[in-house]
């Protein structure tokens, strides 16, 4: 039955493109990801599993390879990784305590690039976006209107907007307006 | 022509481009730039609307945002129309069409006008006093006559087609005000490197330097400096000059809100261009430059059309190049009206006179008027004014009597003197501080992160000014941690030095109570209104306020505060500090809801929450149910069903086949670490240690207080890993409660909290042929009976993708739940489609899911309960462990009350006649006969038609509701009472649970 039978994967996002000249809004490719959760006690040995060292301090990130790693509170980290890696199996290699929940389905991203990315995304988002104050690798999760979402500075001109599935429409139209607001 | 009083040679507009306008249906010429009040004066129209209450002929007063008087109705189209727009602000743009308001049938002829006449029986605290009784008569008669009565302008009834945007930004310094103090503090933080915001609410920078012509800063002409370091500061790159922009708010933390209005003024608004603009600005440092507002005269019939202020002719004149006149009076207490009748002059219009309420005006501007042969009346007052439609002249004494002089005018400019602008700094929540010797209320200790510079400040010398605002520049950008640039040299010479100034009822306001001199245009309250009011006992000027209703239109008083309050501590023999000043309130001036709500609006108002299958369910047709955010499908109608019809197949479905459900929006939480199980057992009623790997269990969680706050069934995926699903509108509370909890009082425990409603898509298929139906798409699980009893939990594979395969059942029936990673959702679920619609099976919607567990008797939480309901009130005592020590709510569980006996109970109710379907909410009584107000017991919780059970079936709270087994009870009905049975054991249908173990 199972060569028959291949369930299709369809992202909430499939089929969406907008923005301006000045800011592109382009759905992210599929990743796998998961929200880790564990003490300071661990962080080494987790690091040395997911082969990236763990960032510690507020508001930052770190990555290789296409796996980034962002620091989201004091003991929990959302784990991002392009080519799809099964992150739960690689956390639980590190043999420490922590706690892994697959969450790469719950997220999805926005990838907002261009000359006026910070305008784009400060039309519905209140935080500080110049290059000062968040600089690339700065990441932060915040609220864009009334959607939670996790800002990821990738570039000087480029953001990953990470989303729960059910807000990244809603993410997606402030995002385009704010796009096109921020070209006149 | 752009109208007969432009004076050729005068003003900054350029004559060759033209804009047509109408006003109340004639058609205008006006100059590309001109607001609509200076394009109507160089028409000759001074008579631009009708008061609110006595319907008085009005015109325009000032020449900007202050405008309490010239309120229009504006339009692009119909839908784009917008009433009491100030006609000193909004700038004419090719094919705009204005209207007066508050006339009928016409701005000359006004019936309304016949208030004038009846003004004795409409003094303030009329409607207070007039309207009490009889008291029926407030609805029917009073408020609706009110309220047609009261209002200005129309509110537009169609959709507004235009779009708002918002912005928020921060910067190191925000200048509110680009007048010489503004400019030169931004000049000053610019330079120093801070990143600086530059506003203003005109469409050019420059505040009083528009009218201010003799002002020449660094040898050149005011205006023209202020034009180049605007230029100069939005070339650099740490500056951002916004013009058209109010900045109406002043917030917590240095967070001001701006509204930069970006089309108002345009013929063609680009099509992706947003009206306007909501800035929120978090800053720094603030510089607040606001500058000051002329105050007017108060005398009898000081509103007729042509009275005006003295700086609003001035702007008119030298900015728009506008003779407001052809023989103007000018009435004053201060001296800069005398430099409006320089000007005037210069420009080759008639000066009839300078009236001064002075003894003693500036010598160096009587010096002046004497020398341009303009007749000054020192220690004069103007006591009345002549004319209806328009001011024809003026009635001129002398002070303590004597004979009067009628001297024709056909406009006369009025100054008492200058109100600093405080607003922005008293929203700040800084407190005024009384300037005696100058008699002006002036910023006095600041609450937030700002400073005040020039007019706004008390500031008068232009070179202090300069000074002032470019110190403060610099400390401002210094204290962001900007480096100092080289000192910035600016100088300025103003011709004349001001004196003077009075505030309150001037000699033609009279002693008495008939007088109308009016304070408060907008909302035609005068003078002897506020001495009613202090004769009616009012001390406070928040209660005179209030009375007299001063300072409470849309303008909120920015002309009328001061003289009121003057007139208010007159009466009652108090100094001014000591009678108070009401607070200014955000915003400065009106703004309109499109920008407060800016981009929420249409789908942009509130996220929609959609399934993975939620396109599937809309493709066949499903009606949608608001839960929460969500979108859920409520019932699948075939064609020519109605919701009744479709729910009772749908359930009928289930039981007989099977039916296929989209739980998508279940709250799910992942609960992992070593301690997950002694968290869960905290958290719960129940007890989870016992649950074993692959078993799932109904759980109850409590509130401190002991009272139901959610349920769901929790999986347990391995002996650290937990699959815990909340009610759907629960899920975000639910975790909040848990981790609020494991943060405050089990800091201790190893365990983590993730959502994972999103992660994963949900189909529940239920009925006999579920597991028929999904056997051949699962992968690596034996879901026989033996293999996977009801309540099990399993991971696998389905359609080839991973899944956590839960057997349970909210209908009673032999059901699974397949969780699948939701961008699976909708190809799995297509997969069970195809394989359970060939054998008769159907989806189903949320109303069929109701239903078959209300024939089951499970409980849906805030529905059946409502945060006063105990586990045992529910019959789900059970569930609550004897032999836990503790978890949330155990305590409350043991209070007196929770335990006595008589509590509200969730019972089923049956009625006598099977076919009557109770309806929800309704109440429950013993004895229907009882006289009013009867007994209430309690009410229907959930009620429904079951098709399955060919009766109606509710559940309802009753007291004492456990010992009235059988007994019969009524529920009242406004048309016939229905007799129902209490039945304890709510469950309707398969009692003993067979259909389960299958």
């Amino acid at each position: 039955m199972s060569d028959l039978m291949q369930a299709t994967r369809r992202s909430v996002l499939d089929g969406y493109h907008g923005g301006s000249a000045v800011a592109r809004l382009t759905p992210a490719a599929p990743a796998s990801r998961i929200s880790l959760r564990a003490p300071a006690a661990s962080l080494d040995a987790l690091s040395g599993a997911l082969g990236v060292t763990i960032p510690v301090k507020p508001k930052t990130s770190a990555a290789a390879n296409g796996r980034h790693v962002l620091w989201i509170g004091p003991d929990e980290w959302l784990v991002i990784d392009e080519n799809g890696a099964d992150l739960v199996a690689e956390a639980a290699k590190s043999g420490v305590l922590h706690s892994a929940a697959d969450v790469s389905h719950r997220n999805t991203a926005i990838i907002v690039s261009g000359r006026k990315v910070e305008e784009a995304i400060n039309g519905s988002c209140s935080q500080d976006l110049s290059l000062a104050v968040f600089p690339v690798g700065a990441c932060s999760r915040t609220l864009l209107g009334k959607a939670e979402v996790v800002l990821y500075r990738t570039a000087e001109d480029t953001f990953r907007v990470e989303v729960w599935r059910s807000f990244a429409t809603f993410a997606f139209g402030l995002l385009d307006e704010a796009a096109k607001d921020a070209a006149l | 022509m752009s109208g007969a009083n432009r004076i050729s040679g005068w003003g900054r507009l350029t004559p060759a481009k033209t804009a047509r306008f109408t006003f109340d249906g004639k058609s205008y010429t006006a100059l590309e730039g001109d607001t609509v009040a200076s394009a109507l004066l160089a028409n000759g129209v001074h008579l631009l609307g009708r008061s609110f209450k006595y319907h008085r002929p009005r015109g325009i007063l000032s020449a900007g945002p202050e405008e309490p008087n010239a309120l229009l109705d504006v339009s692009r189209d119909s839908a784009r129309r917008q009433p009491n727009v100030r006609a000193t602000v909004q700038e004419v743009f090719d094919g705009m069409v204005t209207a007066s308001q508050n006339r009928w049938p016409s701005l000359a002829f006004d019936i309304g006008s016949v208030n004038d006449l009846m003004s004795p029986f409409f003094a303030a605290g009329f409607y207070y006093k007039t309207f009490m009784w009889p008291k029926k008569a407030w609805e029917k008669v009073y408020e609706p006559f009110i309220r047609k009565a009261a209002g200005l302008g129309e509110a537009p009834k169609e959709e507004d087609p235009d779009h708002y945007s918002n912005r928020f930004a921060h910067c190191d310094v925000l200048v509110v005000g680009a007048g010489v103090a503004g400019l030169s503090a931004a000049l000053a933080a610019a330079k120093s490197g801070a990143k600086v915001f530059l506003v203003d609410e005109q469409p050019e920078v420059g505040g009083a330097l528009h009218y201010d012509t003799g002002v020449k800063i660094n040898g050149k002409d005011g205006f023209s400096w202020a034009q180049d370091v605007a230029s100069e500061l939005r070339a650099m790159a740490n500056v951002t000059v916004l013009t058209r922009t109010t900045a109406f708010g002043y917030y917590n933390h240095n967070m001001l809100a701006l509204c930069e209005r970006v089309t108002d003024h345009k013929a063609k608004p680009g099509k992706e261009e947003p009206r306007e603009r909501l800035w929120q600005v978090r800053a720094k440092r603030v510089i607040l430059a606001t500058g000051q507002i002329e105050r007017h005269m108060v005398f009898e019939n000081n509103d007729r059309p042509g009275v005006m202020l003295a700086s609003a002719g001035r702007t008119f004149l030298n900015h728009f190049g506008v003779a407001v006149g052809s023989k103007v009076g000018v009435y004053t207490a201060h001296d800069s009206a005398y430099e409006a009748a320089f000007d005037l002059k210069r420009a080759g219009v008639s000066v009839a006179a300078i009236v001064d309420s002075r003894e003693k005006p500036g010598d160096a501007v009587l010096a002046q008027a004497r020398s341009m042969g303009i007749e000054v009346m020192t220690g004069h007052a103007v006591l009345t004014v002549g004319g209806k439609l328009r001011v024809n002249s003026m009635t001129v004494g002398r002070h303590a009597g004597g004979a009067t002089r009628k001297i024709s005018v056909d406009a006369l400019l009025v100054s008492a003197g200058w109100t600093p602008s405080v607003h922005l700094f008293s929203q700040s929540r800084g407190k005024l501080r009384w300037d005696a010797e100058t008699q002006r209320f002036l910023p006095g200790t600041y609450a937030q992160d700002a400073l005040s510079v020039g007019a706004c400040n008390g500031t008068d010398d232009l070179q202090a000014t300069i000074e002032e605002a470019l110190a403060a520049g610099e400390l401002m950008a210094k204290a962001t941690g900007a480096e100092t640039a080289a000192k910035i040299e600016i100088s300025g010479q103003a011709p004349f030095a001001w004196t003077g100034g009075m505030i309150g009822a001037a000699e033609g306001a009279g002693p008495d109570t008939t007088v109308k001199a009016f304070i408060d245009f907008q909302h035609d309250v005068c003078a002897k209104d506020i001495r009613l009011a202090v004769r009616e006992g009012m001390q406070s000027i928040e209660h005179i306020k209030r009375f007299t209703t001063n300072g409470m239109a849309s303008d909120q008083g920015k002309l009328s505060n001061m003289h009121g309050l003057a007139i208010a501590a007159e009466m009652l023999g108090k100094d001014i500090p000591q009678v108070g000043l009401t607070t200014f309130r955000q915003p400065y001036t009106p703004v309109t809801f499109g920008t407060i709500i800016n981009h929420s609006r249409g789908e942009l108002f509130d996220p929609a929450r959609k399934t993975a299958i939620h396109p599937w369910a809309e493709a066949k047709g499903a009606e949608f149910e608001d839960v929460g955010n969500w979108k859920r499908a409520w019932y699948f109608p075939k064609a020519g069903e109605d919701m009744h019809a479709a729910v009772a197949r749908e359930c009928k479905t289930v039981r007989d086949v099977a039916g296929v459900f989209d739980a998508s929006t279940l709250g799910k939480i992942e609960v992992v670490g070593p301690d997950a199980a002694k968290f869960l057992n905290l958290l719960y009623t129940n007890a989870w240690d016992t649950l074993k790997p692959g078993k799932c269990r109904y759980g109850i969680m409590t509130r401190e207080d002991g009272f139901i706050y959610d349920d769901g069934v929790v999986g347990r995926m391995a002996e650290d890993r937990f699959h815990v699903t909340t009610t759907t509108g629960g899920a975000p509370r639910v975790l909040q409660h848990m981790e609020d909890y494991l943060q405050t009082e089990f800091p201790d425990l190893k365990v983590w909290l993730t959502s994972t409603t999103e992660q994963w898509a949900v189909i529940a298929v239920q009925g006999p042929k579920a597991r028929e139906i999904i056997a051949p798409l699962v992968e690596g699980i034996d879901i026989s009976n033996e293999a996977f009893p009801h309540m099990s939990v399993a991971e696998g594979k389905i359609c080839g993708v991973p899944t956590r395969l839960f057997r349970m059942s909210f209908t009673g029936e032999l059901g699974f739940e397949i969780n699948v990673p939701a961008d699976y959702g909708r190809a799995v679920w297509e997969a069970v489609w195809a394989r359970a619609e060939p054998m008769g099976a159907c989806p189903y919607g949320t109303e069929t899911m109701h239903v078959l567990r209300a024939e089951k008797g499970y409980i849906i939480v805030g529905q059946d309960t409502d945060g006063t309901v105990t586990p045992d009130d529910a019959s789900l005592g059970w569930a609550v462990s004897k032999k836990k020590p503790d978890f949330v709510g155990i305590r409350g569980l043991k209070r007196p009350d929770l335990v006595a006996s008589g509590r509200k109970q969730l019972v089923g109710l049956l009625t006598k006649d099977p076919t009557v379907v109770l309806e929800e909410g309704a109440q429950v009584v013993a004895d229907p006969n009882e006289p009013k107000p009867m007994t209430m017991l309690g009410h229907v919780t959930s009620s429904y038609w079951s098709s399955n059970l060919n009766r109606s079936i509710a559940m309802a709270l009753i007291a004492d509701g456990k010992n009235r087994n059988g007994k019969t009870l009524y529920v009242p009905m406004a048309d016939r009472t229905i007799a129902v049975e209490v039945v304890t054991d709510m469950v309707f249908f398969d009692k003993e649970g067979g259909r389960l173990n299958v």
